[in-house]
């Protein structure tokens, strides 16, 4: 839903970031974590990305323990915002950096982590955007996650080119996002902003959703295997999000980056993947 | 509009979260706060109850890398045998319980230790010939009487095998609880504060209260409390058969001053509970063991109670029962009679009734009778405990699992409203049958007679129960 990149002042390099998109964020950078403001629903979305996350990792593993399944896996979260998803994951055992090019993003999430001395050693936060780290983290990451992120950056292309680098060779991308379909500006614009107020209004813009065809062409064709896309639903009324089979206004996207030898991950794995995951509508969509 | 229509649904969403967000209370300052420990869970309460949550949670795969504390103020209690003597203090555990207790291996040390299965219950009435027994056909067990002391030595067993995540803090009172605000700046602590009678404290993401039905954290989260003293006090005593029988039964017949149960030790000894008047009470206590047990022998086998008129209506009802259903009706069965009491083993406590409006807020949770207590005719308190533990700490893994905060109440909500719609509905039931039992007045004493017979009568009501 909402994640924002910024232009640097002094940066006069391409960048993903859009500077429009940064100001109606500042605003609301100390809501984050009040889990009946602003942000219910990224807070309830928890519910189904963590699980997610969680269990198409566990599939892909063989030695690990229910106590702390991530453990020993170091995960990216770009466009942290104030570490609602980092935390989650911190909990479960992974070595979290999150990075939000809004400094007041990156001061919310250190205060709030502070207090847990388990999350303060497993989480680093950092004020910086996407292209910044990439020459120090090259392949780096076992697992990236956008979420609630690529509808708002500026250059889809370069974005999914610098998570390839900073990826390592069979690594796992998770993307969250909203798709571009009439449906999706009903319920995703008029709905949600204008009607409902579930988000702030103007957090989003039709034009820059990215439908799932897209973006799974984009990844194709810079290094990615897309193995899973489920459709995601908001229910308004309970406040919970559930998967569905249609893609047509929110969904999420697990894509494997190929190996050193430049091959596709064998077809077992995808099966695996696919038998795991509930109600999944599972598939190399493209 | 928007903005209108943007406030009435927010507000309607669900869960209603800001109700139950305390406002008020002074939050800890973050310096003093960050001295102290920091635990994931702490039960508060070495009871049953207490020491079961903490051993579930110790035991439970999602909670391995979690810190856990328990306090109870009393000292450990050391049992790897138990006298030969019977405690006074007994508890009717239900076959859930008992699959609930070998979950994480307690059962199995209880089994070692004594325990005393029962197959029939057989509860009558004093003012007339209605009663209701209950009996499976396969040969499973209703139930188990367990000394409350066997239950606890063997939780302490089991709390021992996970040493590594659960630490025992003995001799260790709570004296203040200091709770944290709904949305705390970076001043004030985010965790529950915790101060010891002996000045050490500890900070938690979750408190449990199981600290009885007096309990303080219940009382000090300002959890209002539905209660009231039954003006009735039980009596426990171990009293001695007076001769070997089978004995897998358990009795209870109600007399116009309250339910008199005799409940299954061995196949010589029975536990007594007998709940009645206050007065009375302090007499049985008074007089001598021969007394004693002729009021407990006559108690349950005299007739002095009936009267015609109820007698004849009920014979009717019954007439007219087996007619319609044949298998309807049962004999009688008469109890054991008492030859002695244990000397020494004669006590009494007062009975109330309680029952907390909110099981649940931020960062805390109530079970066991913290949460609600009830008269013991029907033998469901520590059931009742178990069950509530059972359910939260179903919630709690599944929390740990999805890497939330154990604290959330979205969580603990879902617990809440589990365990109280399953709980209002016994706790008001047996509230209603101790006051329907309560009185000789013939109209009640005649819709309570036909009402047993009648349930005793319908085979899917009986299972239910």
């Amino acid at each position: 839903l909402f994640r924002l990149t910024v232009k640097r002042l002094f940066s006069a390099s391409r960048s993903s970031v859009d500077s429009t998109e940064m100001k109606k964020f500042q605003l609301l950078a100390h809501k984050w974590w009040d889990e009946e403001g602003e942000y219910s629903a990224l807070h309830s979305m928890n519910d189904i990305r963590v699980p997610f996350i969680r269990d198409t990792l566990l599939s892909m593993r063989s030695n690990y323990h229910l106590g702390s399944p991530l453990s020993g896996v170091k995960i990216l979260d770009v466009g942290c915002g104030g570490g609602l998803l980092s935390e989650p994951l911190g909990r479960l055992g992974a070595s979290v950096t999150g990075i939000d090019p809004l400094e007041d993003n990156i001061r919310t999430a250190d205060q709030h982590k502070s207090f847990d001395p388990v999350l303060a050693k497993r989480i680093q936060y950092k004020s910086s955007s996407l292209e910044q780290i990439v020459e120090e983290c090259i392949e780096t990451f076992d697992v990236i996650v956008a979420s609630e992120v690529v509808e708002h950056v500026a250059d889809l292309e370069m974005f999914i080119k610098c998570c390839s680098q900073v990826l390592k060779p069979e690594g796992s991308l998770f993307i969250t996002t909203i798709n571009k379909t009439q449906l999706s500006y009903v319920l995703g614009i008029v709905v949600a902003e204008k009607i409902m107020g579930i988000v702030p209004e103007g957090t989003h813009q039709w034009e820059k959703f990215v439908p799932p065809e897209e973006l799974g062409r984009l990844l194709e064709s810079n290094g990615f295997s897309v193995k899973t896309v489920n459709g995601m639903l908001f229910n308004p009324l309970s406040g919970s999000w559930s998967w569905m089979e249609s893609t047509s206004v929110n969904y999420a996207m697990h894509a494997v980056k190929s190996g050193a030898q430049g091959q596709s991950s064998p077809t077992d794995a995808v099966s695996e993947t696919e038998s795991k995951l509930p109600s999944a509508t599972a598939g190399t969509a493209m | 509009t928007s903005a209108v229509m943007a406030v009435v649904f927010r507000r309607g969403l669900p869960p209603p979260l800001s109700g139950r967000l305390r406002a008020g209370q002074q939050a800890p300052l973050r310096s003093v706060a960050a001295a102290a420990p920091l635990y994931d869970v702490v039960v508060s309460g070495g009871g049953m109850v207490g020491c079961a949550m903490a051993a579930v949670l110790g035991h439970d795969i999602h909670f391995h890398d979690k810190k856990i504390a328990l306090l109870e103020a009393g000292p450990r209690k050391e049992c790897d045998q138990m006298p030969d003597s019977y405690s006074n203090r007994v508890s009717s555990i239900s076959s859930g319980s008992a699959t609930f207790l070998s979950s994480f291996g307690a059962w199995d040390h209880v089994c070692s230790l004594r325990l005393k299965t029962f197959r029939r219950m057989q509860v009558w009435d004093s003012c007339s010939e209605a009663m209701i027994s209950f009996e499976k056909d396969d040969l499973d067990d209703i139930g188990y009487i367990v000394e409350n002391d066997v239950i606890m030595s063997a939780l302490t067993k089991q709390l021992d095998a996970v040493a590594d995540q659960v630490e025992v803090f003995y001799r260790s009172r709570a004296v203040k609880y200091t709770w944290p605000l709904p949305s705390h700046n970076c001043d004030t602590s985010p965790w529950v504060q915790i101060v010891l009678a002996d000045g050490r404290r500890l900070q938690t993401k979750l408190l449990i209260g199981a600290d009885g039905h007096n309990s303080l954290v219940r009382r000090e989260a300002e959890i209002k409390n539905i209660e009231h003293w039954y003006d009735q006090s039980a009596v426990v005593a171990t009293l001695h058969l007076s001769e070997a029988t089978d004995n897998n039964t358990a009795w209870q017949r109600f007399l116009p001053t309250g339910p008199i149960a005799l409940l299954p030790l061995s196949n010589t000894a029975s536990s007594l509970v007998w709940s009645t008047s206050h007065e009375h009470a302090s007499e049985l206590l008074a007089m001598d063991e021969e007394s004693f047990v002729d009021s407990i022998n006559s108690a349950f086998w005299s007739n002095a109670n009936h009267s015609d008129f109820i007698d004849t209506a009920g014979t009717m009802f019954r007439s007219a029962i087996s007619l319609l259903k044949p298998s309807g009706t049962a004999v009688r069965q008469l109890p054991p009679s008492i030859a002695k009491v244990d000397p020494e083993s004669r006590a009494m406590f007062p009975l109330g009734m309680g029952h907390a409006t909110e099981y649940v807020q931020h960062r805390v949770a109530l079970i066991g009778d913290a949460a609600h207590r009830v008269h013991p005719l029907a033998g469901q308190g520590v059931n009742l405990g178990f069950g509530d533990i059972a359910c939260l700490a179903h919630h709690l893994s599944a929390a740990a699992f999805n890497g939330r905060d154990l604290g959330s109440l979205k969580h603990l909500l879902k617990f809440e409203t589990e365990r109280q719609r399953h709980n209002v509905s016994l706790i008001a039931a047996t509230d209603v049958l101790k006051r329907l039992y309560s009185t000789r007045v013939a109209p009640l004493v005649l819709l309570r007679t036909w009402g047993l017979q009648a349930t005793n009568a319908l085979l899917p009501v009986k299972v239910r129960i």
